[in-house]
Order: structure tokens, then sequence, then C-alpha cells
């Protein structure tokens, strides 16, 4: 089992509640996911800053003058927010690649949970209530965002293994459900030159998704592939620039239910995490197909 | 009508008032607000009550009932009357997944659509479909009927053995040992009298239907097929 949720905002007015709606519909998926639970939320989009989310075990000293360190390193301004164990470091969009290699020498102990443009990724072991708290999820604003509630089936519980995984700038993939040939994928992906760093299922599932979009693929075709190449149980939740996308294998036992208005397009694996959200009694509600991608998108 | 707030009072409390009243009750209507997508609600009834439940409901609603007739003013998540034994269970909205598996007898009407798995494993249920239904429908199914005003999805009634299985549109494909059937008088009866139970002899006529069912091939081994196994 696992919960996902998500929420995509077509009236700009709720914008500043989407981190409490979020939130809310996090903490209501709990029992089916009270491992570790994640959030992806997208931000400031086209403002000429990227943004670059870490983690870190040790977030007092690895944090400590990291702004200072790297502005030095890549001769831009870098302004650095810090939640907890994660930091988000904002950079002139043209000074990504530069910041990446710089951080690799200043911190080498930092993992990189996303980079883009507008996506930061939050993820943690503890009950979703826990990990909502201590990164502050309720006050976050943004246009759209996906969270998932994790119940550990194919790999260890780490902040590592929790999802929100990422697929590359301003991408990002939530699963319920088990792979059955990650193994083999994640040789296969290893042979192509793309490693993953957890013995993790879901993220052989995001490792996918980069090499088919390395390869040419949009989003859409990478998705559609997944239907072919990837072996199990999944619906797929994916977060993008502008919008989110959804995936069920074509058996279709993950649940998923889908509910729209004027206002948003919201997701979740049950009707339960939708029914505070405005409008919710006159929305349409409907489960996406088996085996067909759908997106929505600003 | 007794009215019971769900948020307010909670599920145990619900479905320990629900199975106290057991053989003759004055308590017969009761309603149930709040429901929020909460699972489990009003399972295992045994009395002659009528419930309507305001709202959705979340997984396994009206399981194992008998007796009791279950009104849903909303829609219902996976496995709605799973395993019922008798009495009704109405869907005004959709159902989710395995609507109806395993159930032994009663009636279970939606009146809007079914996704997959619905009447998996039936075993003398009689469910009546306004809408479509998803792929593996009435998997394994053993007994009863499945009608369909809408269309089926893949792998209709795969593997199945003596359940009716009527749509009136178009079927996406059929599962193993599943064949079209002929339609007799006896059927064109059976179908009339269920779409009067299932709130439907206003919508469909019986003669729009088409009867599908077991070819009866995989009943017993075959020596034939020794290498496929």
């Amino acid at each position: 089992m696992c919960g996902i949720v998500g929420l995509f905002l077509k009236d700009k007015s709720l914008e500043p509640q989407l981190g409490a709606m979020l939130t809310d519909m996090l903490i209501t998926m709990t029992d089916r996911g009270p491992d570790s639970a994640g959030i992806a939320i997208y931000s400031g989009a086209d403002d000429g800053k990227a943004k670059i989310t870490v983690q870190s075990a040790n977030p007092d000293t690895d944090f400590a003058n990291l702004d200072a360190d790297l502005k030095k390193e890549i001769g831009a301004p870098v302004r650095m927010t810090v939640k907890s164990t994660h930091a988000v470091l904002e950079i002139p969009d043209d000074k990504v690649d530069a910041a990446r290699a710089a951080i690799t020498d200043l911190r080498p102990a930092l993992k990189v949970m996303s980079v883009g443009d507008s996506l930061e990724i939050y993820k943690e072991v503890g009950l979703p209530k826990d990990v909502a708290a201590r990164f502050d999820l309720a006050k976050m604003t943004g246009t759209h965002g996906i969270g998932h509630t994790r119940m550990a089936t194919e790999s260890a519980v780490t902040t590592m293994g929790a999802h929100p995984f990422s697929t590359g700038p301003d991408q990002c993939l939530v699963h319920n459900g088990s792979l059955s040939n990650h193994n083999s994928l994640r040789r296969m992906l290893a042979h192509e030159g793309i490693f993953t760093e957890t013995l993790n299922d879901t993220e052989v599932g995001a490792a996918y998704l980069t090499w088919r979009m390395q390869k040419g693929a949009t989003l859409g075709e990478a998705l559609e592939g997944t239907l072919d190449d990837i072996d199990g149980f999944f619906t797929f939740v994916v977060g993008t620039h502008d919008g989110f996308g959804v995936v069920r294998d074509p058996i279709a036992c993950k649940p998923a239910v889908m509910a729209e208005t004027d206002q948003y397009v919201a997701f979740g694996s049950e009707y339960r995490a939708l029914v505070n959200l405005p409008g919710i009694d006159n929305a349409r509600v409907w489960e996406p197909e088996p085996a067909t991608v759908y997106f929505w998108n600003h | 009508m007794q009215t019971f707030d769900l948020e307010a009072e909670g599920l145990r409390a619900l479905n320990s008032t629900l199975h106290a009243l057991k053989g003759q009750t004055n308590a017969t209507a009761w309603e149930i607000v709040n429901p929020k997508g909460s699972h489990a609600i009003a399972v295992g009834l045994d009395a002659p009550i009528d419930v309507t439940v305001r709202g959705s409901t979340g997984y396994y609603c009206a399981g194992m009932n008998k007796q009791a007739t279950v009104r849903v003013k909303g829609s219902a998540g996976p496995g709605v009357a799973e395993n019922m034994m008798s009495g009704t269970v109405i869907i005004d909205g959709n159902a989710s997944q395995y609507a109806g598996a395993t159930g032994r007898g009663g009636l279970l009407v939606i009146k809007g659509n079914a996704s997959s798995r619905c009447g998996v494993s039936m075993k003398g249920i009689n469910i009546v479909v306004h809408g479509n239904i998803g792929h593996m429908s009435a998997f394994m199914a053993q007994s009863g009927n499945l009608v369909v005003l809408g269309d089926a999805g893949d792998a209709l009634g795969d593997s199945c053995y003596e359940a009716g299985l009527f749509v009136r549109g178009s079927v996406k494909s059929l599962g193993a040992d599943c064949i079209e059937k002929e339609m007799r008088p006896e059927h064109i009866d059976l179908l009339a009298d269920l779409l009067k139970q299932g709130e439907a002899d206003a919508l469909a006529k019986p003669a729009d239907f088409k009867r599908y069912g077991s070819a009866r091939k995989l009943y017993n081994f075959n020596i034939d097929n020794a290498a496929d196994y």
C-alpha cells in the first residue's frame, strides 16, 4: 500500500493555500503509508531563478555558510532557505550546472533532492503529520504539487527510499504499487549510464523515465513506455513544470480517484483524501482508466 | 428516521448500533450523514432496515449485507456490497473496483459506472449496472446475474461458471471460455424482472441485450492441453 495525493490549481486565488490543502490530503492518507512522507511543490516559475533542493543527515554542519561558500564558487548571488534537513538554494538559472558541481565539491555528503525552475522536494521518514510539521508544508504556496505517504515493501525505510523521486529538471515521480522487474531494469539502465542510488523499485521507475527522455521521448511517450517495459503494479503520478500526469498499469488494482472543478484538478488514492477540498460535492469525480496516460497543464 | 453523524460519532459506534438491530425493530429508517469516503460503512447488517448514506463512501460499504436495504447518495469505493448475502444495495453514483465481489445473494444496483472486476467470483448475487463496467468483470463468476445497460471492458466473464451475463452495449473482449449465447424466452423474462428490480425498466428493453456465459470447456481437465499447464 501507499498513498498518493496531487493538486493542480486552475484558480490563482487558491495558490496561497496550496500547502495547507495538500497537507490535509497527505495526512488523511496516513493509514495507507505511515513509514515516511514526501511532497513536491511547484512555485516561482519563470522568475529567472533556478532552485536546487538538497538534503543532509547533518544539517547544522552541512548547511552552515553553504550560501556564502557557493556564492564564492559560482560568482553569483545565492539565496538559501533551510527547512529542517532540507535546504533550497536559489541561484540564477544559468548557474545550475556550476552550482551542482560546486555543491559536490563543497559538501560531498549532501543529497540533491531536486533541480529546476520551480520544483522543491521535501521527504523524510516518520508519520505524514510529523513530516509536514517539520517542513512547515502547510504554509507553502504554489501552483501545483504532489505528495506521497509510504508503506515500504521493496526497500528499507530511509529518507532516500521515500518518494517523490526526481526524474529530471522540474520532474518528479511518486508511486503506489510494487515493480517486479526493477532489478533487471536497474542493470540495463546502469549499462546505459543511468545510475540509481538506492535498492528502491520506484527509483528505477523514475530512472527509466529519465533514460527515455534523454533518448528524446517526451514525458508522455516515456509514460506510455512504462506500460510495455515495466512489470508490476503501479499507479504513477508525475509532476512537471506546468502540471501533472497520471498513469495506471493495465490491471489497475492500485486505487486512484480524480476530481475536477473550475478551481482545480485533484488526485487521491482514495476519495477520503479529497473530501475537504472546496466545492467537492459538485466536482466531477472519476477513476482514471487503466493503461491510459493523463495530463493536466497550465 | 434516525440520523447518525458519522464524523461526530465514529464508525465503530455506527456499526455496533446497526448490528444491535436484530429481528423486529421499530427503528427501521436510518440516515448516515458526513460519510466523507470512510471505509466499512454499514457492514455486516442483519435486519430488515433501510439505511441511506448521504455522500460518498470508501472501501467495503455494505459488505456482508443480510436483509437490509442500503442506499448510497453518492459514489462507492472499492468492494461495495462485497460478499452480500441478501437485501439490496443501491449506489446512485459510480462504484469502484470489485463491486459485489463474491456476493451470494441479494441485489446490487449501480446507477453510474462500475470499474474493473465488477462481480468477480459472484455466487448468486444479482447486479444491475446502469452505466458501463470495467475490465475483468465477472471473472470466475459462479452463479447469479450481471446486467449491464452500457458497455463492458476487456475479458468479460473470464473462466466463469454458471452466472448469467447480460450486456446491452459493446463488449471490448470476452475472457477465456466466455461466449455469446442464445437469448431464449426464459432469459427475456428473467431480464425483465431484473431490470424492474434494478430501477432500470424505463431505461432499457430486455430484447436489446445480448447474453454471455460459460462455454464449459474449462470445467474438466483436457489431455490435449497438458502442455499448456
